[in-house]
């Protein structure tokens, strides 16, 4: 069930306008990636507090473990080596990959079941797992790829920023364990400002490109990430330059389509109707009758 | 000569294979109309709740869109020897309004399906292979790894408006088994009347009789 601590302000599927009352401030979590040890804390607090359990996997090579999100994990650090040709050293990139908790999230545009997934006047974007048909149509809305369906019961996955521990104003799970403070949380207006403050910090040190990934294509989000490398966001393990929600998508999900159809549907039967009334129906007469019989009988 | 019970001279239009066929696939195709509909958007949403709630509809979907593509497959098989194009189809054609209102005088003689029949069978096989195919590439879950998300993004637009065109094709479909009576029971017992056959398909009915123009 969508928590009752939080305000509603957008549900998947449903025509209905929420009362765009907000209660809440807007929060976020302030991702920083130059001062991340790569310790996978947060991983950790996440399997624990989500009392999520991961299946044995595969060393493939990396620190990057599990290799992908899961259903059951809902964060992942992933690990880039990069060697940088300014200054021929060698960099690891670690970015928190998860839901971004867009303004505009694209899994709830795509989501075809009525409160599967919310978003709350705090930004937090949520999955209703009862109201969650299992299709994987929020993957598709998805510009991050970070929801995931699990086999059984068929469910999607992500990130709930602890919306369980927000609404009773603890911080997330993960940046409560994090021992360095990468991860911070907190409303937008403090966020936005601590993050100015490590920009001012980086800058100093020679990073000039570093910059706050909040990205306008999905009208911004509540996970932002402070990138030394702001300029070239594909280093950090492909993190879109310029996510938006697929036009694909728009297209499918948008009233054009829907409304197009149902009235060609709609055409179509009152037309059918409009036919059978108007010309009346093409009969076969006694007369057709009997000359199929003759032909039938071979006399004709 | 077979006659049915008013009376009436009959000529066997389908047999018991092809009809088992056609049944299987118009069921199916209703229930994946009806299941596709409620998620097309989210005002048709309580269509699901004919199969016991998204979930079902969600996961029965895809199983019933297999049944339909078999059963196509037979009627395709059954049918396609009848469904080429032949030349008194163009005129046929060109005389479509006489046609709609029944004007047959008017119209060359036609085999076993008119070209309006033709364009439904392979409209309808062209059809349900993009459903098919776009089916599967978003049949989330066995073959979601198997494709980018950006292919099933396409792909699921793709199905949702062959779709809707199917559907399209079905109203018709369903408009003129009613318009002209008689039509139906082909389907059914298998058999038409000789004054069906006469009105609607004289050359079909003379070549079933062995008889010429």
């Amino acid at each position: 069930m969508a928590s009752r601590a939080m305000n509603v302000v957008r549900t998947s599927a449903t025509s209905t306008a929420n009362a765009q009352v907000t209660f809440h401030d807007e929060v976020v979590k302030l991702i920083d990636v130059s001062k991340c040890i790569g310790c996978k804390a947060c991983q950790t607090a996440c399997l624990e507090w989500n009392d999520q359990v991961l299946d044995i996997g595969e060393f493939t090579g990396s620190y990057q473990v599990p290799s992908d999100l899961t259903p059951s994990m809902f964060t992942l650090m992933r690990f880039n080596e990069w060697e940088n040709p300014k200054t021929g050293e060698l960099e690891w990139l670690i970015r928190k990959d998860g839901c971004m908790h867009c303004a505009d999230p694209g899994c709830l545009a795509a989501c075809p079941a009525p409160g599967a997934i919310v978003q709350y006047d705090n930004g937090i974007v949520d999955f209703v797992a009862e109201n969650c048909i299992g299709c994987g149509y929020c993957v598709k809305g998805c510009p991050f790829n970070i929801p995931r369906i699990s086999a059984e019961p068929a469910k999607a996955h992500k990130c709930t920023l602890c919306s369980d521990r927000v609404a009773v104003g603890e911080g997330p799970a993960c940046a409560k364990a994090c021992p360095t403070e990468a991860i911070v949380f907190g409303t937008k207006p403090d966020m936005l400002k601590h993050a100015a403050g490590r920009l001012t910090d980086l800058k100093s040190r020679g990073f000039d490109n570093a910059g706050l990934y909040n990205p306008d294509g999905v009208s911004g989000t509540h996970v932002m990430y402070v990138l030394p490398h702001a300029d070239q966001p594909e280093l950090y393990s492909d993190l879109p330059r310029d996510p938006r929600i697929s036009p694909w998508v728009r297209t499918w999900k948008g009233a054009t389509k829907t409304y197009t159809s149902l009235a060609a549907m709609a055409v179509f039967v009152v037309g059918a109707f409009v036919h059978h009334v108007g010309t009346g129906a093409n009969r076969v007469s006694s007369e057709d009758e009997e000359k199929g019989r003759r032909v039938i009988e071979g006399r004709d | 000569m077979p006659a049915d019970s008013s009376g009436a001279s009959t000529v066997k239009r389908h047999p018991l294979d092809v009809r088992v066929a056609h049944w299987v696939a118009a069921v199916s195709f209703i229930l994946l109309g009806l299941s596709g509909l409620g998620l097309f958007t989210p005002g048709l949403f309580f269509l699901t709740a004919l199969f016991g709630g998204g979930e079902t509809a969600r996961w029965l979907h895809p199983w019933l869109g297999l049944a339909l593509a078999l059963s196509y497959l037979v009627l395709f098989i059954r049918f396609i020897g009848s469904c080429l194009w032949a030349q008194e189809d163009t005129t046929w054609m060109s005389h479509l309004s006489d046609a709609m209102s029944g004007r047959e005088e008017k119209l060359p003689e036609i085999g076993k399906f008119n070209p309006g029949q033709k364009l439904y069978f392979w409209g309808m096989a062209l059809l349900i292979v993009v459903l098919l195919v776009t089916g599967v590439v978003i049949w989330q879950a066995y073959f979601s790894t198997l494709t980018t998300i950006e292919t099933q993004r396409m792909a699921v637009l793709i199905h949702s408006i062959a779709a809707v065109l199917a559907i399209l094709g079905f109203i018709v479909h369903i408009h003129m088994v009613t318009w002209e009576p008689g039509t139906l029971r082909a389907m059914i017992n298998g058999t038409v009347t000789g004054g069906w056959a006469w009105k609607h398909h004289r050359k079909w009915l003379r070549q079933v009789t062995g008889t010429k123009h």
